[in-house]
């Protein structure tokens, strides 16, 4: 479906998502209406999801991000659903993934500082069903985090 | 950022899910003019609270069927380098992420790939052979969703 065209375009515009269409046309030696019409075909198609505004937590004064990686009791069956819906409702966890491996379910959370992270880990975390086992990583530093897709 | 509002944070969680939105539209939602939109968004990036932008791909569509995240341990602490590896994992083009964590792991790495073969070329000629490695565990990823943050 996707042809080399629609390949260049996205590997241009992964590169730098605030391009404008023009710039992009005249990088790939198209017409800005072609390069378009390329644009919103991958948008409609599902490829383009979204673009998106990239947070900095730590401007907003949040300075600890721990990945938290869960084993679950699977014995029962409505274990991950139950844990991920209650998982949803905590406003400090920004990403949850569940993986097939040692690690059932990973939270991404983030926190003020240790004090609150303390807090939350006892009052949200520690309350959160069918937990058999968890283990906290905390992150000193992200040494590349672009996600872009070698296209 | 001082001055963070309850309209900043409504701006910000509206741009998370769409950052190509006109200030406008997002005026109407929060209920002020384009101008005051605009210079609020403004203020967002250069306060740096908005650090960038993200192209929000669908991996699937684009052949890249399997993601796997993996807990790198270095072997000999001490004595490798953490600037040699970070330089040398940071280079493949199938690592998406790298982050230096504290705990069990010494780094956790997201890593792209078409399918469980060419998983496997990624772990053994790069990942593996990259300076200071010990050992390594692979966690397959099967769902993921990432929740707009503490912004209500």
């Amino acid at each position: 479906m996707l042809d080399d065209i629609d390949r260049r375009l996205l590997r241009r515009l992964q590169a730098d998502p605030s391009q404008t269409v023009p710039e992009l046309a005249e990088a790939t030696g198209m017409t800005a209406g072609r390069t378009q019409r390329r644009l919103d075909r991958l948008k409609e198609a599902g490829v383009v999801r979204a673009t998106r505004a990239v947070i900095d937590w730590r401007q907003l004064g949040y300075e600890v991000v721990v990945s938290l990686r869960f084993t679950l009791d699977k014995t029962q069956r409505t274990a991950f659903d139950e844990f991920i819906a209650a998982a949803r409702e905590i406003p400090e966890v920004i990403e949850i993934q569940t993986f097939l491996g040692k690690v059932d379910v990973r939270l991404g959370v983030i926190a003020r500082d240790i004090g609150h992270y303390q807090e939350l880990y006892r009052s949200r975390i520690l309350t959160l069903p069918h937990i058999a086992d968890i283990e906290a990583l905390m992150h000193v530093a992200t040494v590349k985090s672009d996600e872009k897709l070698p296209i | 950022m001082s001055e963070f509002d309850a309209i900043d944070a409504a701006l910000l969680a509206a741009l998370s899910r769409d950052d190509t939105q006109s200030a406008g539209k997002l005026g109407r939602m929060v209920g002020l003019s384009q101008p005051a939109t605009w210079r609020r968004i403004r203020r967002l990036r250069s306060a740096g609270v908005i650090s960038g932008r993200r192209l929000d791909l669908n991996r699937e569509a684009l052949g890249f069927g399997v993601t796997v995240f993996l807990g790198v341990k270095l072997a000999a602490k001490g004595r490798v380098s953490l600037e040699d590896f970070e330089r040398a994992v940071t280079a493949i083009p199938e690592v998406q992420t790298v982050q230096h964590v504290l705990g069990m792991y010494d780094y956790r790495l997201r890593v792209v790939a078409r399918d469980i073969a060419d998983f496997e070329r990624v772990l053994r000629r790069r990942i593996m052979a990259l300076p200071g490695v010990g050992s390594i565990e692979a966690n397959v990823l099967l769902s993921e969703e990432r929740q707009v943050g503490p912004l209500g």
